[in-house]
């Protein structure tokens, strides 16, 4: 068990190494929803409730495993869970709010293989953190997610005014652009450790 | 391989992932391993060819059960089989080298979550033949592995001066920190991008010129 405190660990989840620009997980939606800010807000409220429900749940499942002496079942429990939480946020949004449910559509389910929410399971089990660290833990990154995401919704919605080469535009633009903004985020590594 | 094939859909299946359809640099899937251990060119290889081999498998085992596997619950069966197959090869590279272990990280168990293996299931494997989606799932991996390997390479020459450990340039090389930093990973998937869309643009052009030839 590892004693860092709470807060060193949700900064360092949330900027120092942030999960998008310093660890390339979650990749797919930070560059296939950061088309638009709003939406980008939302994704990343959703990304970050699953981060929370599945840490507690990852967090679970690894004290039942250590106690069973089944360590080799860990990766297959995880991304079961994983499945059904989202499932079960799917239904529970379905019911009490119909609105939110639309406006998030298909990336909803897209949570499942957000490689994200898998990866926080994962190494919250590495470092060996207590419940609380976990909370901590999934919240920083939840809130690194988020913030990564609506940074990049915004520059590039400022980029739709600018005049851009044809060849450049798509894909490979949205890259440099993540290219630049994780230069800056290095810029917090002199945070701690 | 069930029943006779005809030889050439199933060279076009390979060629097609390797090349036309190429998984990262035309699709753009699977990135998140691409970019993360592609510091090096043999972390880069090691990962393409660890993903290539769970490719192959789960591809192989969704399309011989693809007539037993209910609708309703193909996902999260081929995640299991994913998963299983990802399993083997995180211990299978713990057993044969610690070191590489190390430097992949959690990065092996993550395979589970690239999009490109399920999508290949979902989109390849629970349509087709055990022939065919052995042979796509073999083009797929190259094309990913070689992808890969494109980015390690690049981004270990300009970062530490070296090509698998040798040095390359004189001494006096002053390395691009930047590039074996995570920046140095989306700037180099871009240029490879880069690279692609002019070569599709000039063909399309080529291709509108003939056209009007023949006009």
């Amino acid at each position: 068990m590892s004693d860092t405190p709470l807060w060193s660990i949700f900064v360092n989840a949330c900027l120092i190494n942030n999960f998008v620009l310093a660890y390339f997980l979650g990749l797919c939606p930070f560059l296939g929803v950061s088309g638009k800010l709003a939406t980008a807000t939302r994704m990343g409220g959703a990304v970050t409730f699953v981060m929370l429900v599945s840490s507690v749940c990852a967090f679970g499942i690894q004290q039942l495993l250590t106690a069973i002496d089944a360590p080799y079942l860990r990766l297959i429990s995880f991304i079961a869970v994983i499945a059904s939480t989202v499932q079960l946020v799917e239904m529970f949004i379905k019911k009490v709010s119909p609105a939110l449910f639309r406006a998030l559509g298909i990336f909803l389910p897209l949570i499942t293989t957000n490689c994200a929410i898998l990866g926080l399971a994962l190494f919250q089990t590495n470092k060996g953190y207590d419940f609380a660290q976990c909370l901590a833990y999934a919240l920083g990154a939840g809130a690194g997610f988020t913030l990564a995401l609506v940074l990049m919704a915004g520059l590039r919605e400022k980029l739709e005014l600018a005049e851009v080469p044809d060849v450049v535009q798509g894909t490979a633009l949205s890259l440099v652009l993540a290219g630049i903004l994780s230069i800056a985020f290095m810029g917090f590594a002199g945070l701690g450790g | 391989m069930s029943g006779p094939l005809a030889q050439t859909p199933t060279t076009d299946e390979f060629i097609k992932g390797l090349w036309r359809d190429n998984p990262v640099f035309v699709q753009v899937l699977g990135m998140c391993p691409a970019l993360a251990v592609s510091n090096t060119a043999r972390n880069a290889l090691a990962m393409g060819l660890a993903t290539s081999f769970v490719l192959l498998m789960s591809n192989a085992v969704v399309s011989s059960l693809r007539h037993f596997i209910p609708k309703q619950v193909r996902i999260a069966t081929y995640i299991l089989v994913i998963a299983t197959f990802v399993t083997v090869v995180d211990y299978a590279i713990q057993a044969v080298s610690l070191e590489l272990h190390k430097a992949l990280g959690a990065f092996i168990s993550l395979i589970v979550v690239n999009c490109l293996i399920l999508g290949r299931a979902e989109a390849f494997a629970s349509k087709n033949g055990l022939g065919r989606s052995t042979m796509d799932a073999l083009g797929m991996g190259l094309g990913f592995t070689v992808a890969l390997f494109a980015l390690g390479a690049v981004r270990e020459m300009l970062g530490s001066g070296t090509f698998f450990g040798f040095p390359l340039f004189h001494e006096n090389f002053q390395p691009w920190i930047v590039m074996i930093l995570p920046s140095g990973g989306f700037f180099t998937l871009a240029g490879w991008l880069l690279v692609f869309n002019v070569r599709a643009q000039r063909r399309e052009r080529a291709a509108a010129l003939d056209e009007e030839a023949l006009r």
